[in-house]
C-alpha cells in the first residue's frame, strides 16, 4: 500500500530519493491527477518547502507520464460527465458480480511479512517506536545508542513528514540512519520500510530502531514487520491518553513512560496512567525512565539486550537446523549415488 | 483514520481483480466495515471518490455493510456486544474483553461490466 498523501507515492522519500509505487502505475497515475487533494489544505508555507525539496531531486510527476495517461480516458473535467457516461453504459452493458473477500490492509501486511522474514533471517531485533509528537522519541534513541553502540550494531529508520533533522541527530551519534519523509502521509508503511532496509543493509544480529511519524492513531494499523511496537508516553501528556488512543496502546508490547525527571513539577499521576494503559492492554510491559537524566535506563537497556539475544538465538537455531538438513540430504545423496 | 490509504488499498484490490478477472468497469464496490475498525465510512467514501477518478472505478458506488462489534469477556466468559474497543464488559463490568467481531475491513464483492 502507498501513503495517505494526495499525490500518491511520489512524495514519499527514503533518504531523499523518491520511492516508486509498489506496482500498479495506473492507480498512482490516477491519484497524481488529483488537483484538489494535492493542492488544497497545504497551500501555505509548508507546501512551499515541499516544492523546494522536489526541485532538488527528480520529483515523480514527469510530464511524459501524464501525457501518456491523459489520452487514455476522456473525462478529465469533472465527475458529472463521468456519471452521465456510466449512466449511459448502465443501460446497455450487462453487469456481473465478482467475489473478492480481501482485507483492505492485505497488501501492507504482505510487505510486512516479507520484512519480518528478512529481519528474522538476519537475527535483527526490530522495534517500531510510536508516540505523539514531542514525547522524546529521538532523545530516547540518541541516549540508547550512546549506551549500546559499543556492544551491538545499531541502525535507525527515521520517519517524519518533512526534513531529515532527526536522521542527522542520529547520525551524530555515529550510527547509520535513513530518513523516510512521508510527505503528506501520517504513518510509515511496510513498503517504505522495505526500501529503507535495502538502503541500510543492516549487519547480522543488529538492533533496528524505527522511529515512526509522531501520531498516536494511524501507525497502529500498519504493521512494518517489527518484533514489537514500543509506545512512548511522556509525563507532560495526560494520564488518560491510553484510554483516548486505545488502538496504539493495545498494539504495543512495551510502554516507555518518559521524562520522569519532570514529575516533581507536574501533577501527572504515573500509577493512574499505567492503570489506564493496562486496562486497554493487560499484557503491556511498562518502563518509567528519563532520556535526559538516564533514570530507569538500565531496565530499558536490559529489555533491549534480552530482545536482541532472543532474535540472535532464533537465527542461530534456524541456521543450525538448515545445516542439519543439508547434512541429512548430503548423506542421502551419498547413499543413493553410492548404491 | 488514514482513510486515504485505505481508499487506495481498495482501489488496488479492485485493479488487481480487474487484471485477474478481465473486467473494464466497476459499478459498485461492496465493503464490510466493522464497527470497531475505527474507519469512518463517510470519509472513506469521499477519499474513494477522489482516488478512483480516471480509473476503471470512477463513479462507482461504495456500499458499506456495517458489522456489529462483539467480544469475549475474559472475566465472565460471555460473548457480549461491544460498542467500542477496550470498553469494559457490558454484562459484568470486567476487563479485558477480546474483540471477536466487528474489526474487519474487507472488500467483499464488486459489480462489474
Amino acid at each position: 500500500m502507498c501513503t495517505t498523501c494526495g499525490c500518491g507515492t511520489g512524495e514519499t522519500r527514503v533518504a531523499g530519493k523518491a520511492v516508486s509505487a509498489p506496482e500498479d502505475a495506473q492507480a498512482v497515475d490516477a491519484v497524481r491527477e488529483l488537483p484538489q487533494l494535492s493542492g488544497e489544505g497545504s497551500g501555505d508555507g509548508a507546501s512551499g518547502i515541499a516544492q523546494g525539496a522536489h526541485a532538488v531531486d527528480a520529483h515523480q510527476h514527469p510530464d511524459s507520464r501524464l501525457q501518456v495517461h491523459v489520452p487514455t480516458h476522456s473525462h478529465g473535467h469533472g465527475s458529472e460527465h463521468a456519471h452521465a457516461l456510466s449512466a449511459l453504459q448502465e443501460s446497455t452493458t450487462p453487469s456481473r458480480m465478482v467475489q473478492i473477500e480481501r482485507d483492505i490492509l492485505a497488501k501492507n501486511d504482505g510487505y510486512a511479512a516479507e520484512n519480518r522474514r528478512r529481519l528474522e533471517e538476519l537475527g535483527i531485533f526490530a522495534l517500531n517506536l510510536v508516540s505523539s509528537p514531542g514525547s522524546g522519541k529521538t532523545s530516547l534513541l540518541c541516549r540508547t545508542i550512546e549506551a549500546l553502540k559499543t556492544q551491538l550494531p545499531i541502525v535507525v529508520i527515521e520517519g517524519d513528514q518533512q526534513t531529515s533533522r532527526d536522521a542527522e541527530r542520529i547520525r551524530a551519534t555515529g550510527v547509520a540512519a535513513v530518513q523516510i519523509n512521508t510527505g503528506k502521509g501520517c504513518h510509515l508503511d511496510a513498503h517504505m520500510v522495505g526500501h529503507a532496509l535495502h538502503d541500510l543493509a543492516p549487519a547480522d544480529d543488529s538492533l533496528l530502531l524505527i522511529e515512526n511519524v509522531g501520531n498516536l492513531v494511524c501507525p497502529a494499523a500498519f504493521d512494518l514487520g517489527e518484533a514489537h511496537k514500543v509506545v512512548i508516553l511522556s509525563v507532560t501528556e495526560g494520564e488518560d491518553k491510553p484510554l483516548k488512543y486505545p488502538g496504539m496502546f493495545h498494539a504495543a508490547s512495551l510502554m516507555v513512560l518518559n521524562k520522569v525527571d519532570l514529575l516533581p513539577y507536574l501533577s501527572f499521576d504515573s500509577a493512574l496512567a499505567i492503570r489506564y494503559a493496562l486496562q486497554v492492554n493487560p499484557a503491556l510491559q511498562v518502563i518509567p525512565l528519563s532520556a535526559t537524566t538516564g533514570e530507569g535506563f538500565e531496565q530499558w537497556l536490559a529489555w533491549l539486550r534480552a530482545g536482541c539475544a532472543a532474535s540472535q538465538e532464533k537465527k542461530a537455531a534456524m541456521v543450525a537446523s538448515l545445516r542439519q538438513r543439508i547434512a541429512e540430504l548430503e548423506a542421502q545423496l551419498a547413499a543413493v549415488s553410492g548404491a | 483514520m488514514h482513510e486515504m490509504s485505505l481508499a487506495m488499498g481498495v482501489l488496488q484490490i479492485v485493479e488487481d481483480a480487474a487484471r485477474a478477472q478481465r473486467f473494464r468497469r466497476v459499478r459498485s464496490v461492496l465493503l464490510e466495515i466493522g464497527e470497531l475498525s475505527m474507519v469512518e465510512a463517510e470519509a472513506l467514501r469521499f477519499c474513494f471518490d477522489a482516488v478512483s477518478r480516471g480509473t476503471l472505478a470512477e463513479g462507482a458506488a461504495l456500499n458499506v455493510v456495517e458489522v456489529a462489534g462483539q467480544g469475549l469477556c475474559f472475566n465472565c466468559n460471555m460473548t457480549v456486544p461491544l460498542a467500542a474497543l477496550y470498553d469494559p464488559c457490558p454484562a459484568c463490568g470486567g476487563h479485558p474483553v477480546q474483540a471477536t467481531g466487528g474489526t474487519e475491513m474487507r472488500v467483499k464483492e464488486l459489480e462489474v461490466e
